[in-house]
């Protein structure tokens, strides 16, 4: 018996004087070897180019077990023949003889055979009978032909089943060489030092396959995002405020913006409200008065509320339900240290006691930004409005009136979708939407903006001819149309996919 | 936003002439109301029963959901749509409302007993007389006092509405308050007496009425209405009576409003008489009720008088940025549904009808001249406001950092500041000592009950998500925890954490340790500028963990996770993790 070695040297020997080897099969056949173990070979050979082999399919028999055992003690109905003594037996003593399944099947096919009969005792019929069947199943097993209606037979009777050959016809390759030497896979300092890498074989690199993962770490997409829009509002002169306080007093998040006290968005079916520490117990005192006042009476030219304003409202504590809190404790700030014009922007989390679903969670991340200035218009906040979204590849905005306590005007923005053109981030859009077509030069709304109300501004003491427009978003929503992500737990929280974070690009937004 | 239901056949019948769809959408878009979906009756009706769309058949009549802004009331029936689109193309010009001329001795008397005022205190009235309903018009009749309550009313708690059949009672009226056994009266749609003890038992399994029972069930005393005859109106804020119910048929109709809040009942009875004074024999008229106050005072309502303000015409220009003229901005407003005119010094005088409650203050005129004017007519401008861009420092230092762990082979995860009080505790064999943790009141789901004072839990349920992860896993989260601080105004302050775990087959305690000296060395600490000291942590194994200390100071921990935890977030493998505030090194 040859090794895999040898088989593979006579293969390439016997191809060097012969042109082709019709069956792999025989070839192993005659060689002594195991045709699996051949098979291997002519797989690397073909491999490296040295054979071409090609792929032969041949259907043959093969013996089932039963028929195996017939094929050694003879079929059951020559055994049951040759049980039966000259003077015949009774059926009682011929079964005892035999197997019971020999006996069972040998027999009714003699007596349908008509070998044998019963009158009563089983007695021969025939004198002589010739083990065709047994002659058939060896001349199987020699892979000898049969006729059809044998093979017929013989697999009615479940003694023999069909098997597939896979095989090879084999010539020369384009690189056929009499003996082949190891390809190598790599280029190693040894070949550099003893400067083989010329003469060494290279195995061709399957380009199909994918390369090695990278090691490392990865940032998540919702802050690769978030980079982005800070980088926006840098570049555009924002200045950073500090958001790092998530609960906040009622007082700021709602009165100080002219919210009032009965407002809806105050009710416990939409804000977090906080058991410990349940009330905020300092403000400054004469700004909160000032508060009171424009709620209960108005002032600064409106007429304001006209309810009774209760301080116990305004000491609860909830968490924040938008980063304008912030804000109003900067515009308050400004107006304190003095104004100077400002430009500022946040992006981080606020809170909202919703119901989890696909699209909503109890906290999100909220993006603003803001302009206090002396004499800025509409005209300037659509403007300020375009450009910002400009740089997020959304070339085209439309504003909707609006209705939002704190600001007057306020617009809702509204983007179109367009067709398959433009901005990468509009593109990755567009093959994300399921209802491609629909979604065509539609308008979206991306976000909210507006002039803070001059009863939010004028008793934090800021001068009256001084206006602030602003503009917020979410996070989540532009992150999740730019990697195309459907569920919202599936982007932020502890649901998340890992893979999702390796996998997941740059954020090229309005590049 | 509230959403209005409005039949499409009478919006073209009204606006006189037919809109497509999306000419109908556009309207929308410019004016500030949304076309929020197409349907119709019977499709609503069968959501409602769960049945088939394919059920639907042609000749079914549409219904525009429309979506209204939530200050204007005024909008909450397909009437005050209608009348505001129609004013807004100048298809109908602004009416004017007023009450009819009685001699002060006809006007009907609402007496207020000085009981009320511990319970409900306010009361307004008003008549709509030769009133023609059909059915359209009554079923917009109820919504508008559906929607009014829900929205301005706030489900009832600052005002309630109550409609009667004038022609069934007899005036004057007395609205008293009087301990629920006295009353007793047929409530709507019942046939037998109840007092009102009675009813508050009753109705405690009627789906609708149940939510308003708490308004007034622990007052001794109940509000009621009743007219000479002692026959009671209605139990507000609960049901009216059923003797004065109105139908169909009904001709003259009594509003009154009981409130906790006087300015609003006053803009829910004005909204109610100026979309339905249309349908009066005289349009737009409206009886007046004298209401008696304790004290004897008395007041007629409601007020229909139109409100002035003076508006500097330079601050509505320069607010918009567009150099209108008077006449242009007084065009403009009519189509708001604000008259208008020029005065001396370079001023307008607006007159604000008793449906535009929303004006406050003169940016609210502003803002109508810029809707009026078109948002999308403005011309784009550029601030001149020069300023410079700057960073929050700790956020900053927070990216440079998430940086370095990124490129040490950690990835990032961010999770939920809220969790539960399991997950911040007892999960991690801690203590509830309430004196670290902020406690939510009222979270929807005990997911939400506490704002971490840690980053572990959530790292932990990402590990919890990640069994099928190949390991190692490495993750990171640099993010605020919230920890109770009396010295902060709020009584609670953020602090900047950054936390790292390692999870394999083996847990790989020296690879966090190494992690953390990688930490300081890009935070510029020499070796010896930190010390780690064994510690007794509960989250964290025996013999195999250690406090961070910084200047003096703990800033951390790391240690390999306590197998218990690992159980207790159903963690396969062992972990390895470090966790420190961050704003020290800043």
């Amino acid at each position: 018996m040859r090794d895999a070695d040898g088989a593979e040297r006579a293969l390439l020997a016997f191809l060097e004087s012969n042109a082709e080897i019709s069956n792999s099969e025989a070839f192993a056949r005659d060689l002594g070897v195991d045709h699996e173990l051949l098979a291997g070979t002519i797989k690397s050979l073909h491999g490296f180019g040295f054979i071409e082999a090609k792929d032969v399919r041949r259907e043959s028999w093969e013996l089932t077990e039963e028929g195996l055992v017939y094929s050694r003690n003879g079929s059951p109905e020559v055994q049951v023949f040759d049980a039966v003594p000259a003077g015949g037996i009774s059926r009682e003593d011929l079964q005892r003889k035999l197997d019971d399944s020999v006996f069972s099947i040998g027999f009714r096919k003699a007596m349908s055979n008509k070998w044998l009969e019963t009158k009563p005792l089983v007695s021969r019929k025939v004198l002589k009978v010739e083990d065709v069947v047994k002659q058939q199943l060896l001349d199987i097993k020699d892979g000898k032909n049969l006729s059809a209606a044998d093979i017929d037979a013989l697999k009615k009777r479940k003694l023999i089943v069909p098997k597939v050959w896979k095989a090879y016809s084999i010539t020369k390759g384009a690189n056929y060489a009499p003996t082949r030497t190891k390809a190598a896979t790599e280029v190693t300092r040894e070949m550099l030092l003893k400067e083989t890498w010329s003469e060494v074989a290279f195995k061709p690199y399957n380009f199909q396959a994918l390369g090695q993962p990278t090691e490392g770490g990865h940032l998540h997409p919702l802050l690769k995002v978030r980079t982005k829009f800070r980088q926006i509002f840098l570049e555009m002169g924002f200045e950073e405020m500090p958001t790092n306080n998530f609960v906040e007093s009622s007082f700021w998040n709602f009165d100080a913006l002219f919210q009032p006290q009965q407002h809806p968005a105050r009710d416990s079916h939409d804000t977090f409200f906080l058991k410990s520490p349940c009330k905020t117990q300092t403000f400054p005192e004469d700004y909160l008065e000032r508060v009171k006042t424009i709620h209960e009476q108005g002032g600064f030219g409106s007429i304001g509320y006209m309810y009774d304003w209760k301080r116990e409202e305004a000491e609860k504590n909830v968490l924040r339900t938008h980063t304008t809190a912030v804000s109003s404790r900067m515009l308050y700030k400004l107006a304190q240290d003095g104004f100077v014009p400002k430009r500022y922007f946040s992006i981080d989390r606020v809170f909202r006691n919703e119901a989890v679903d696909r699209t909503h969670l109890a906290e999100f991340h909220q993006i603003e930004g803001l302009i206090c200035d002396k004499g800025l218009t509409l005209g300037d906040l659509i403007g300020v409005l375009n450009d910002f979204f400009s740089r997020l590849g959304m070339k085209k905005l439309r504003f909707k009136p609006a209705y939002n306590p704190y600001t007057e005007p306020s617009m809702e923005i509204f983007r179109q979708v367009y067709p398959l053109y433009g901005s990468s981030a509009l593109l990755t859009l567009i093959s994300c939407c399921n209802s491609y077509h629909e979604q065509l030069n539609k308008w979206v709304e991306v976000g909210n903006s507006g002039m803070f109300r001059p009863e939010m501004l004028l008793p934090m003491g800021l001068p009256d001819d001084v206006s602030v427009i602003a503009w917020g978003l979410s996070l989540e929503r532009p992150t999740m149309i730019l990697y195309g992500i459907d569920n919202i737990r599936d982007l932020f929280g502890h649901k998340v996919d890992l893979k999702l974070i390796k996998s997941n690009p740059i954020c090229r937004l309005g590049m | 936003m509230p959403t209005v239901s409005v039949a499409r056949e009478l919006l073209h019948t009204m606006l006189g002439r037919v809109y497509t769809q999306e000419e109908f959408d556009e309207l929308c878009f410019v004016i500030g109301i949304e076309l929020d979906d197409v349907t119709t009756e019977k499709a609503i009706i069968r959501k409602e029963k769960h049945l088939q769309e394919n059920e639907a058949d042609e000749d079914e009549e549409v219904i525009y959901k429309i979506e209204v802004p939530a200050n204007r009331y005024d909008l909450l029936c397909p009437e005050g749509i209608c009348r505001q689109l129609r004013i807004f193309l100048r298809v109908e010009k602004m009416p004017t409302y007023r009450l009819s001329r009685l001699p002060d001795s006809s006007i009907l008397k609402m007496i207020v007993k000085p009981e009320t005022a511990v319970i409900r205190p306010f009361v307004v009235c008003a008549i709509l007389r030769g009133i023609t309903f059909d059915q359209a018009r009554y079923a917009s009749f109820i919504d508008l006092q559906d929607r009014l309550h829900q929205n301005i009313c706030r489900k009832r708690t600052l005002v309630a509405i109550g409609t009667h059949d004038l022609d069934t009672l007899q005036g004057p009226f007395t609205y008293e308050a009087l301990p629920p056994s006295e009353i007793k009266f047929i409530p709507l749609k019942q046939a037998q007496e109840f007092t009102a003890k009675e009813l508050m038992e009753f109705y405690k399994s009627d789906l609708k009425l149940k939510k308003f029972l708490h308004i007034i069930e622990d007052s001794p005393v109940f509000p009621v209405i009743y007219d000479s005859n002692r026959t009671v109106l209605s139990l507000p804020p609960i049901i009216n009576g059923a003797h004065s119910a109105i139908s169909l048929n009904t001709k003259n109709v009594l509003i009154e409003c009981t409130a906790t809040d006087l300015t609003k009942a006053k803009i829910v009875l004005n909204t109610m008489v100026a979309m339905f004074s249309g349908y009066c024999d005289e349009k737009f008229e409206v009886e007046p009720v004298d209401v008696v106050d304790p004290v004897g005072r008395v007041t007629r309502c409601p007020d229909l008088s139109l409100r002035t303000m003076d508006v500097d015409l330079s601050y509505i220009k320069k607010s918009i940025g567009v150099p209108l003229q008077a006449g242009e901005i007084v065009d403009l407003l009519s189509k708001m549904q604000l008259t208008s005119k020029e005065i001396d010094g370079d001023k307008i005088q607006v007159f604000i009808p008793p449906t535009r409650s929303d004006i406050l203050h003169p940016c609210d005129v502003m803002e109508d001249v810029a809707v009026a004017y078109g948002f999308n007519n403005i011309p784009k401008t550029r601030p001149k406001t020069s300023t410079e861009g700057r960073q929050q420092p700790l956020n900053e230092f927070s990216d440079l950092l998430r940086l370095e762990l990124a490129m040490a082979g950690f990835s990032e995860v961010l999770n939920w500041v809220l969790v539960s009080k399991k997950e911040n505790f007892t999960l991690l064999n801690r203590k509830d000592d309430e004196k670290i943790a902020a406690i939510v009141s009222n979270p929807r789901s005990s997911d939400f009950e506490v704002l971490r004072t840690s980053l572990l839990p959530g790292i932990l349920k990402v590990m919890e998500h990640s069994k099928d992860v190949p390991r190692p896993v490495k993750v990171f989260e640099i993010s605020d925890v919230v920890l109770l601080d009396p010295s902060k105004d709020v009584g609670a302050a953020n602090s900047r954490h950054l936390a790292a775990l390692y999870c394999s087959t083996t847990s790989g305690f020296e690879i966090i340790h190494g992690l953390l000296d990688r930490i300081m060395n890009v935070l510029n600490v020499p070796v010896d500028g930190y010390t780690v000291e064994p510690s007794n942590e509960p989250e964290l194994f025996k013999g195999r963990q250690a406090k961070i200390f910084y200047k003096g100071s703990c800033v951390g921990s790391f240690g390999i996770i306590h197998p218990q935890v690992l159980k207790n977030f159903d963690i396969p493998d062992p972990c390895s993790y470090v966790e420190m505030e961050i704003e020290r090194f800043l």
